[in-house]
Order: C-alpha cells, then structure tokens, then sequence
C-alpha cells in the first residue's frame, strides 16, 4: 500500500523515462460522447466517428463502436489507445470462455463486471486505462430476454441504466433521454431519440463531427451500422445577418 | 493538463438506528458526480451477513469494493468456522480491511447495522481509515451534518456524554424510528444537493430483513 502512494509522488520525476515506473499522465488522442438506451428489442448505441488531438481533428473515420462476443456492445470515449487495448483484452476474455466450450458465453452484465475490474485495478496502480466504457447487451436470463446498459469510467466508478452518456452527453443528451425515454421505444423511435441527442451534441460540442454511427444488439445479435451524417439547419435570420443591430462590429 | 485524480465523491448520506429488538438502516440512491447526477436508482446498501447490513457513501468505486472484498472474507468465514458473520465480528473485520489501507484509503464513509449476537440493535460508525465506535444511532455522507443533530434530540436516546456509560439505543418504537429516518432524509434533501431521488430502507429485526423504497425529492 505504501508502494503505490510512494510511486505517485516521485513519478513525476522519473516519468520521463528515468527508472522505473511510467503511467498514464494525460489524454493524448480522444474520443466523444457515446450515447446508449434500452429499446423494445434490446439496446442501441450512437457516437460519432471522430478522435481528436487536443484541438485538432485528428482521425475522421475511427470506430469507437464494437461487438464483444455475441451478446454485448461496448462504446468507448476518451484516449483511443486505450480503449483499443480494452479491446484486445476483451478479446482474451472471449476467447478463452470460447475455450472453455461448456455451452455458456458471458453475457453484457458479467463483461461490465469484468472491465469494472480491470478500470479499478488500473486506477489503484496510478497508471489508468484513460476512458468511459459504455457496455449494452441483452441476453437470455432466468426471466427470459435480460436487456443490460451500464457504464464504467476510468476510475472504476460503474452504473447500470435505462440510458447512458458520457462525456458532453451526460451534460446534454441525458436531460433529453430522462424526458423522453419509454421502457417499449421501437426501432425507429429509439433512432429519432438518440439522433434528436447526437444533433444537440453536434451543435453545442466543439469537438463533436457531422459523422455517426449507430449500432444496435437484440437477441439475433449486433448490427453496426455504416456511419451517415445528420440533417442540420442553419437557416436562422440573426446568422443571416449577424452585425445587423450591432454598432461598431469589426 | 488533465491531472489524474484517483477519487471522486459520488455523494449521498447513509443513517442507521439501533432499536431494543431492531435496526433500521437506510440510504438515498443518487449517484452523482460534479453537478451532474449519474443515477437515480443506485443503491448503496450491501447485505454483508443476515443480520447485519452495511450502508456506505463516497467514492462509490471504492465502495463497490470495500462491499465485494467483506462479501468475499465473509463466506470464508462461513466456509472456516460453519457459522455465518455476527454484526460485532464483522465490525472489526470492516475497520481492519479499511487500516489495511491506511495509506491510499477506501473512500468510503460507512455505517454497519444489524443485531448482535444477543439479538438487540447495534450500529458501528466509521471514517475513512477505519476508528470505529458502536453507538446508538449514526449518519455519513454529505447530508450527515444536517441530520445528526435532529437525531439526536428525536430519537430521545440517553446521552453518551453521561456517566456511568450506557447504551444509546433509542426507546422509539420500530415504526416510529422507521418515521423519524424518513423525515430526517426529507430534511437533508431539501438543503444537499447531494441527497435525495429516492431513499431505500432495510429494517433488520427478529423476524427477518425487511425492505422499503419511498421517494425523495429529485431536484
């Protein structure tokens, strides 16, 4: 226990590449909200398909979207590397309950269990995996078709809800998502719900882009869709004109 | 630059009560973080052994574990000794796992309700590193300082400051604390943002564990 808080101190000395020890100190290349609700037939997750570097849009066409298994989603905002190494440990965990060949596969609410795990253990070692993890699923249960949502942050605080996002979208889109959210949304309905939240978010997000992609598991498994852009509207008369009134613009 | 810091206070207030033959332990269910709340439904309450029930706010990562990690020394215990965890063993085993790490500790604001081995009400109180004292009556988190002074006169416990020392049991009726708990929580949500959507109540007696929701103001 001593180890660690010792470490945290004189880290920063030796992170630059002294003796020892090296941890993650800030986020280099991002990633944006990701916005995720339950449906009728399952779960359904949107984000854009942006990572920036600092202020800059580095990557267009990055995919922050994944199948795991074949019963989970899991979306990932924040540093890009790390969520591609929670990839590449979820694909170990896959792979071995494949290897197990026993007739079971983890399903979404054991996958969130297991990355809760691995955020808490990395946040404990002062060197954190970067992220908010957002993890949807359905899978059949004791009560029949179980639809799971919850969320992980990079310091191991978890939830589970009826609707999640992160980043700018807890601050936008879940205020829409708690208005207007029903247990029994279809398709099309929990599309129009989530597309009214990546608009707001285009809006009022710098570093949000006009490039999305939804996904979407059911019990038939999980569809990413190819990504497509919003609809937006700009036709509003002050921009038309947007010194007129004001005395003295530049 | 980003700095990274390893906690969080994810707010709420837990309150447990010792009665003759009762405890009651509750807690409100916002998850919030910054300004933001994370979730309305969100418990904070962890049945650690049949009679004996443990309620923490603050870090909620922290907490989850501090939970799983008694959960688990728990059925050990069970599995060693045939017999399951009472309320007082369960208290020392809390404050020792949190002096375990005294230095980089849970975050975790706890109170522990439950019988003892005699079958009356007993309520242990901690702070983050684990200085634990069984009293009569506790509340943690962010709404505690509004309400421990309300519980101290309404629950009309003897006083712990009088000599000779005696227990602080309330001599309230099992509803009438039940009743107490939730206005005291009504209270504390009107006045901390941080308290508040619903409260859940867990009312331990010889009869069993018994369980109540009711709602909370959520502004």
């Amino acid at each position: 226990m001593d180890g660690s808080h010792a470490n945290a101190a004189s880290a920063p000395a030796a992170a630059g590449g002294g003796e020892g020890t090296q941890r993650t100190l800030n986020p280099y290349v991002t990633g944006n909200s990701v916005i995720a609700m339950k449906y009728k037939d399952g779960v359904i997750m949107a984000c854009d398909t942006g990572a920036s570097y600092g202020s800059t849009l580095r990557y267009k066409s990055v995919e922050r979207i994944k199948a795991v298994g074949k019963h989970s989603l899991i979306g990932g905002s924040g540093e890009f590397s790390d969520f591609q190494e929670i990839l590449r440990y979820l694909d170990e965990l896959t792979l071995s309950d494949h290897m197990w060949d026993d007739g079971n596969s983890l399903g979404p609410k054991e996958i969130h269990a297991y990355l809760t795990r691995v955020m808490y253990n990395r946040r404990n070692k002062f060197d954190p995996l970067w992220n908010s993890l957002v993890l949807g699923g359905v899978k059949k249960g004791p009560k029949g078709d179980e639809k799971y949502l919850g969320m992980v942050n990079m310091i191991g605080t978890h939830f589970e809800e009826n609707h999640i996002a992160t980043g700018f979208g807890n601050h936008m889109a879940v205020p829409i998502l708690r208005g207007e959210w029903r247990e029994d949304l279809t398709f099309e309905e929990a599309v129009k719900l989530i597309e009214k939240c990546l608009l707001v978010l285009l809006y009022r997000d710098r570093s949000s882009i006009n490039k999305f992609q939804i996904a979407k598991i059911t019990t038939e498994g999980s569809t990413i869709y190819p990504p497509y852009a919003l609809k937006t509207n700009w036709g509003f008369s002050a921009f038309e004109n947007p010194s007129q009134g004001a005395v003295g613009t530049w | 630059m980003a700095r990274f810091d390893p906690y969080e206070n994810n707010g709420g207030t837990c309150v447990a009560v010792a009665g003759a033959d009762y405890c009651v332990v509750a807690a409100d269910t916002r998850l919030s973080v910054g300004y933001s709340i994370l979730s309305r439904r969100h418990s904070k309450i962890a049945h650690l052994a049949d009679k004996c029930v443990l309620a923490s706010s603050g870090f909620q990562g922290d907490i989850k574990a501090l939970q799983k990690n008694l959960s688990a020394k728990e059925l050990l215990y069970e599995h060693n000794h045939n017999k399951k965890m009472s309320c007082p063993a369960m208290a020392q085993l809390l404050s020792n796992t949190l002096y375990y790490k005294r230095f980089f500790p849970y975050y975790a604001f706890n109170v522990l309700g439950g019988l003892d081995s005699e079958g009356k009400g007993c309520v242990f109180t901690y702070d983050a590193v684990g200085s634990y004292e069984r009293t009569g009556y506790s509340a943690q988190g962010t709404g505690a300082t509004l309400m421990m002074p309300v519980l101290d006169k309404q629950l009309k416990s003897r006083s712990p400051l009088i000599l000779p020392a005696r227990d602080a049991v309330t001599p309230l009726s099992e509803s009438d604390a039940v009743d107490l708990v939730k206005d005291v929580f009504a209270s504390a949500t009107e006045r901390d943002i941080y308290t508040g959507d619903s409260l859940e109540i867990i009312v331990i007696n010889s009869s069993g564990t018994r369980r109540d929701w009711i709602e909370l103001r959520k502004d």
